[in-house]
């Protein structure tokens, strides 16, 4: 049972940190900070196979293998930005978090622009008298 | 768990001494050393936590980004 572990181990993470706060902010702050990466780690190694499982059916299935890249990319900076803003969140700085989110926004839109146009010359290539 | 529950409690333990000593030192009139003391204790659980972060990301790199 993974999760009894994850479970556990974020509520040590917590008494911990709740007791070390009192002391020492910034060592506090660390403590968040190693729990998170370690919990995403524990959770990561299974995501790994999966991943690769859809990586590899959609090869079979002949889907083009730069959406399904573009799509594991979004998430990881979605993922990536939403650890960064919560952390940011935890030590009261709610601009940065802001901050931090935006830019994952705004990346994902880059990310997403080679997709759109893909679309939009597939419409325009439907109508008539199109380019 | 590649790093297991060990190095939080590690961390944890060193933010404790740490704040031990400092308030030890501070006792004795030696505000300077106190500070050094927690500013080195900081150094150390940062260089811990850096290696963590960075094997989060390599993973998150390995595993999202298909990059190396």
């Amino acid at each position: 049972m993974e999760i009894i572990q994850i479970v556990g181990f974020g509520l040590i993470a917590v008494f911990l940190i709740i007791i070390v706060r009192e002391q020492n902010p910034a060592l506090a702050s660390a403590i968040a900070l190693a729990a998170g990466g370690m919990i995403f780690l524990f959770v990561t190694v299974p995501l790994q196979s999966a991943v690769e499982l859809i990586a590899t059916l959609s090869g079979q299935a002949g889907i083009n293998q730069m959406y399904i890249q573009t799509l594991l990319k979004i998430i990881g900076i979605a993922y990536l930005a939403e650890f960064g803003a919560h952390l940011a969140r935890d030590a009261e700085l709610e601009s940065i978090a802001a901050k931090i989110e935006l830019a994952g926004k705004m990346l994902i839109i880059m990310l997403a622009v080679p997709i759109f146009q893909v679309l939009i010359e597939t419409v325009m290539s439907l109508l008539p008298g199109g380019v | 768990m590649a790093y297991d529950v060990n190095t939080i409690f590690q961390i944890a333990g060193i933010g404790i001494i740490v704040a031990m000593i400092h308030t030890v030192l501070k006792q004795m009139g030696k505000e300077d050393w106190a500070h050094w003391v927690t500013l080195i204790g900081f150094v150390v659980v940062l260089y811990m936590v850096a290696s963590i972060i960075d094997e989060l990301f390599q993973k998150i790199k390995s595993v999202f980004l298909f990059q190396g």
